[in-house]
């Protein structure tokens, strides 16, 4: 193991650790503390330059107050059109291209393979304007599902990606002992193939979740008003709204902030797992 | 696999054949009554008109900026990540605590950060109130901004790169490290020669992920200056959305031509990336 454990080291070291722990923590969230903070923070507190000491109360009537006054209720609702249709499509879809590249070596399976990956790590803005375009004149132009097909098509190039290479990594003899059974081809994939599937299927699912939730740029792009714009274009056209009213602009973000945040702490083991394939071999 | 295919052709490879076509043309995004296309054909006009452009060379000097600072994503992300490989108890807590950063949005993380540069009471400001005895509202400053912005991305992309480098000293041999020690390796010595070695897969998808997201940094730009002041903080990524559809007006060709200069670039780095994952499917 490295570094060496701590408990190798003498008990002044030990202690000196267990105090830079939760230090080094505090400082390195400390900014996302400050905003928690501040969202909780009176209005009043601010208007008299009290930024920092002690709040006069806890102000929960900030949070009541972007939900009642302003949409971002309705929006976090559109978020949420956006991304679970976006997860069950662009996995559903990659589990079957992923399939279909690991298992059979028709020709041009490494090229189809590598436009996968390489299509994933290209520019927005190289699609961004024949993507609007098409948007446009498929009349789904700031709507919930033009947005999400789009998102399905992106993702499932890093989702390919990932299947691809879990399917790889199971035992071959496997299918191939249920070919030689003469098990019909679909059989072998819903049968054999997807019930072992069932960790990278929540790793994905929980990644894409948080990648769409958090998806800034499209969402600018695809979406213009209310009725369908998610959280974070959202906040982004609040925060213009809300010039320097800190404790509502905080309010906002940590709101916007929680869903991923909580999935993230439900999912830890496959979120984790998601990120780091191919960090080890 | 049809479907998934179809679907990204549609959406991905075919815009971008589109685009490289587009950077060709001088377009306003309209069609006219019969539905014809209705830009006109400039060669290489748009390129031309890059090259001249000011706000142009502003954008590439910072996205090299960016690219070149990002990478501190690297050492910081390594440094916490063994600070943090022990076994205490709630450690696990401390990790996923550490990680945060990079679950949230960066839309928030931009919000986060503009409030803590805010003049004259964020917390930055007051910082360097207190040692200098003049307050700097680094996002108003042309010349820092951009590196305001920066250190804020850094804040997500170290917590991805750390988690990374945790998975990969989770899974380095530690007979080697045994047998490093006992031939006397230490400290440094021992992490450069022993452990960086086998850290390899790690640092190579950190250095993936850290271009790109260098490459891609739009959300903060736009949410914190919205490119300014003074246009000082664009990257192309962001020149490129102001010019097709920002305030500026339509100039679609334009744009395309700008996302060809930054799709060019990233292909450099995606083409290092597939010919290293050829390399290894051939090795099988």
């Amino acid at each position: 193991m490295f570094p060496r454990p701590i408990q190798q080291s003498s008990p002044a070291v030990q202690w000196l650790y267990s105090i830079a722990l939760p230090v080094a923590l505090l400082i390195w969230l400390f900014p996302l503390l400050g905003v928690a903070l501040t969202s909780l923070r009176p209005a009043s507190d601010l208007a008299q330059g009290n930024y920092f000491g002690m709040p006069s109360g806890i102000a929960w009537e900030n949070y009541i107050f972007i939900f009642t006054e302003t949409p971002i209720g309705q929006y976090m609702v559109n978020s949420l059109w956006v991304t679970i249709p976006t997860v069950i499509g662009a996995v559903g879809l990659s589990l079957m291209t992923g399939f279909a590249l690991a298992v059979y070596g028709f020709r041009g399976n490494i090229l189809v393979f590598f436009m996968f990956v390489a299509g994933n790590f290209v520019p927005f803005q190289i699609l961004m304007v024949p993507v609007r375009d098409m948007t446009l004149n498929l009349g789904m132009y700031d709507t919930w599902y033009g947005l999400a097909l789009f998102h399905i098509a992106f993702q499932t190039g890093f989702c390919t990606l990932f299947m691809r290479n879990f399917i790889k990594a199971l035992p071959y003899e496997l299918i191939e002992a249920a070919r030689v059974e003469g098990v019909a081809e679909w059989r072998i994939f819903w049968f054999i193939v997807l019930p072992l599937m069932r960790p990278a299927i929540a790793a994905l699912s929980v990644l894409v979740f948080t990648f769409i939730w958090n998806d800034f740029f499209w969402a600018t792009v695809l979406t213009q008003g209310v009725d369908s714009q998610p959280i974070t274009a959202g906040l982004s056209s609040l925060n213009g709204q809300w010039i320097a009213q800190w404790h509502l602009v905080s309010a906002g973000s940590i709101l916007a902030a929680l869903p991923p945040v909580l999935m993230f702490f439900l999912m830890q083991k496959h979120f984790i797992a998601g990120l780091t394939l191919g960090a080890v071999k | 696999m049809a479907p998934g295919l179809f679907m990204f052709t549609v959406y991905v490879l075919w815009p971008i054949v589109q685009s490289i076509t587009l950077s060709f043309y001088d377009w306003n995004g309209l069609y006219n009554q019969d539905g014809e296309f209705t830009g006109t054909f400039v060669g290489m006009g748009n390129y031309a008109e890059l090259i001249r452009d000011p706000a142009f060379e502003t954008s590439l000097w910072n996205n090299f900026y960016w690219l070149a600072l990002y990478l501190l994503a690297l050492p910081a992300g390594l440094l916490i990540a063994i600070f943090l490989n022990q076994t205490v108890t709630g450690i696990r807590l401390y990790k996923s605590l550490f990680f945060f950063p990079f679950v949230i949005s960066q839309v928030v993380v931009g919000l986060i950060f503009a409030w803590f540069y805010a003049p004259n009471f964020g917390l930055f400001y007051l910082l360097t109130e207190w040692v200098t005895g003049d307050g700097t509202a680094i996002l108003a400053d042309p010349d820092l901004v951009t590196f305001g912005i920066i250190a804020a991305g850094l804040w997500p992309q170290i917590a991805y790169v750390m988690i990374l480098y945790l998975t990969g000293l989770n899974n380095v041999a530690p007979d080697q490290i045994e047998a490093a020690r006992l031939d006397g390796a230490k400290g440094w010595r021992m992490l450069w020669y022993v452990v960086l070695p086998q850290l390899r897969p790690a640092t190579f998808i950190a250095v993936i992920v850290t271009v790109i997201g260098a490459l891609r940094s739009f959300d903060l730009v736009s949410i914190m200056t919205t490119g300014g002041p003074f246009g000082s903080s664009r990257v192309l990524s962001y020149y490129m959305f102001e010019m097709a559809l920002g305030e500026f007006g339509f100039r679609m060709g334009y744009g395309a031509a700008i996302a060809v200069v930054l799709f060019a670039i990233m292909m450099i780095f995606i083409s290092g990336f597939i010919w290293k994952m050829w390399r290894d499917e051939k090795e099988r």
